[in-house]
């Protein structure tokens, strides 16, 4: 079941959209969810769909669609990376190499002790301070050398 | 009924924020400082002296402003399509789901200036009936989905939000909407799919959003820049816009401006200012270096080699005469020692991962079109590669439900077009020319 703080938190989200339209904070509940465990997974999407009236497969093809969902377990912290154009011409390849070698991880892969994962992403809009990373999806991080992305990671516990 | 202030600005040389107007100021996005500057006056005056929306609509149309987001629709006329006589609930849309690569305006909008955008929008909803807003933000740019809600919250403290706002009898709500990843809800229907609680998939045209958006009801959806630009148009008058432009591109845009410049960022800029005083404020091309090329609205307009681009002016006309397109105003900068090769890949792997799936020749094609070009890329590459990736890529353009299939060829059959001898000389050697001394 889920837990009455994500339950309130969805009910927020809610309040949004018309009584009868409960389907369209899915992308909402999802992302709190995931939030709230690190990923998703199939038992997990079930309940969200449930709580929102709608069909389970209709809340999966919306798990598998947009690309900041987990499906897999991730480390705590999950750094995605943006390797597109804007980025690509900043050098995000020297970060995404330094990443590489600092944690000894691959994309889509997870740190042994389960710390980091690493994920490539594609423009995150904010091109202006490439190359950037996003860590857990929620907090971005801009104009990155090899440095600072060490600071970065020093400062997680 | 509206002031006629005569606004200005040199297109040769001066940045004019109209959306970014409290950038310089302290805590730009709060509601107070957006109030000193004579914010939420122009919602109130309109509803305080019954301003009808006809009036409103024409000196929209007399702006001469035109949509921000890529396509460049007249906005005057988009919004006289929405059906003044229908029943029910309507929804006017902000589209700031950017994730077309080089764009980031509406993100500083909503960080530096959110009240504005939020007047702009109240101010459509007044003029097409519409009782329910959505802005939908990009999720990639978490915190400025944060900083909006409390923006909207502000608002909605202050009665700008709500019923009878400013107890002046007209009721609108807006919420806020966020993505989670999916280039493809940029595209307007599959937004509105996505804010339906589905998978981000356009839908055939038509019918349009104007008659069947939001749960079939219709809706307006716009740019974050359009709606951020209205309160200024009606404080001002349409004309005052227009003359801050040139002919057919009325007004000041934001041009962002990213890659291999000393200084990136967002330049709001009078329409028509040559692109090489864009490039000097921006800090010229970094390093030292000289500029190669630039694409000029997004990866979904045509890349302008150096020669090309130092000669035109930026505006819907002046891009257009050289053979690219204003798009959403995304400049991507790229010097001498960019290889155009990989950096097609680059592009090419992005719409192949951001193909909603849907319609095959998009689905297929781009699929088709990065291994290709990853085959040239990895030393692999066959004389006829060339005309394989014009062929597949021609045969993508103009056979898809949206425009991401057409926005897919237009960096393959563009780069092609201005830099064959790099596909060439790497297909030949197996290494890029850029390599060509290594």
């Amino acid at each position: 079941m889920l837990t009455e703080i994500t339950r309130k938190k969805i009910d927020g989200e809610l309040k949004k959209f018309p009584i009868d339209q409960k389907q369209s904070a899915i992308i909402a509940a999802l992302q709190i969810i995931q939030t709230e465990n690190g990923f998703l997974t199939d038992d997990l999407i079930a309940l969200a769909a449930d709580y929102l009236d709608m069909p389970k497969i209709a809340a999966m093809e919306v798990a598998t669609f947009y690309n900041m969902f987990e499906l897999k377990s991730a480390g705590k912290y999950k750094i995605s990376v943006c390797t597109n154009i804007s980025c690509a011409l900043r050098e995000a390849d020297d970060i995404v190499c330094h990443l590489r070698k600092k944690l000894n991880i691959n994309f889509n892969e997870v740190t042994k002790d389960s710390k980091f994962s690493l994920k490539e992403s594609e423009c995150m809009g904010a091109c202006g301070g490439a190359p950037l990373m996003t860590i857990n999806n929620h907090k971005m991080y801009e104009h990155l050398t090899p440095q600072k992305v060490d600071q970065i990671l020093e400062e997680l516990d | 009924m509206l002031n006629n202030n005569s606004h200005k600005a040199s297109i040769n040389s001066e940045v004019f924020p109209i959306c970014l107007r409290t950038s310089n100021l302290e805590d730009s996005s709060s509601l107070q400082t957006y109030l000193s500057i004579g914010g939420y006056e122009q919602i109130q005056r309109i509803l305080k002296d019954k301003i009808s929306p006809e009036k409103l609509i024409e000196e929209i149309k007399i702006s001469g402003l035109r949509g921000r987001g890529g396509a460049g629709f007249p906005t005057g006329i988009k919004w006289s399509f929405i059906p003044n006589d229908s029943d029910g609930t309507k929804y006017i849309v902000c589209n700031s789901d950017e994730g077309e690569p080089g764009t980031f305006k509406d993100r500083e909008i909503i960080k530096k200036n959110p009240h504005q955008l939020i007047e702009g929008m109240i101010i459509a909803a007044y003029i097409m009936g519409a009782q329910v807003g959505y802005n939908y933000i990009h999720g990639e740019i978490w915190e400025e989905y944060e900083s909006f809600e409390k923006a909207l919250a502000e608002a909605k403290k202050a009665n700008f939000l709500g019923k009878s706002i400013c107890g002046l009898g007209f009721d609108f709500e807006l919420y806020a909407f966020h993505g989670y990843g999916a280039y493809i809800c940029g595209e307007e229907t599959a937004l509105i799919e996505s804010i339906e609680g589905k998978k981000g998939q356009p839908r055939f045209k038509p019918p349009f959003p104007a008659t069947y958006g939001i749960y079939g009801r219709p809706t307006n959806v716009n740019n974050t820049e359009t709606y951020a630009t209205i309160p200024w148009i009606i404080q001002n008058g349409g004309e005052s816009f227009a003359n801050i432009g040139v002919e057919n591109s009325g007004g000041t845009k934001i041009f962002s401006v990213s890659g291999h410049v000393e200084r990136p960022g967002n330049y709001e800029i009078p329409m028509g200012m040559p692109f090489k005083t864009l490039l000097e404020l921006s800090g010229g091309v970094w390093k030292g270096r000289k500029l190669k090329a630039v694409i000029p609205g997004g990866p979904s307009t045509p890349v302008l080699p150096a020669a090309e681009i130092m000669k035109t002016t930026l505006d819907y006309d002046g891009l257009k005469n050289s053979g690219s397109s204003v798009g959403a105003g995304s400049l991507i900068v790229m010097d001498e020692t960019t290889c155009m090769v990989s950096t097609l890949k680059r592009l090419s792997y992005f719409f192949y991962e951001e193909s909603c799936g849907q319609c095959t020749p998009c689905r297929e094609g781009t699929g088709w079109v990065y291994r290709v070009i990853k085959r040239i890329v990895d030393g692999k590459g066959k004389p006829e590669d060339i005309d394989l990736l014009l062929d597949v890529s021609k045969k993508i353009s103009g056979r898809t439900i949206c425009a991401l299939g057409d926005a897919a060829a237009v960096p393959v059959l563009s780069f092609i077009k201005h830099f064959k001898d790099e596909f060439k000389y790497f297909i030949k050697n197996g290494k890029s020319m850029m390599d060509a001394n290594s």
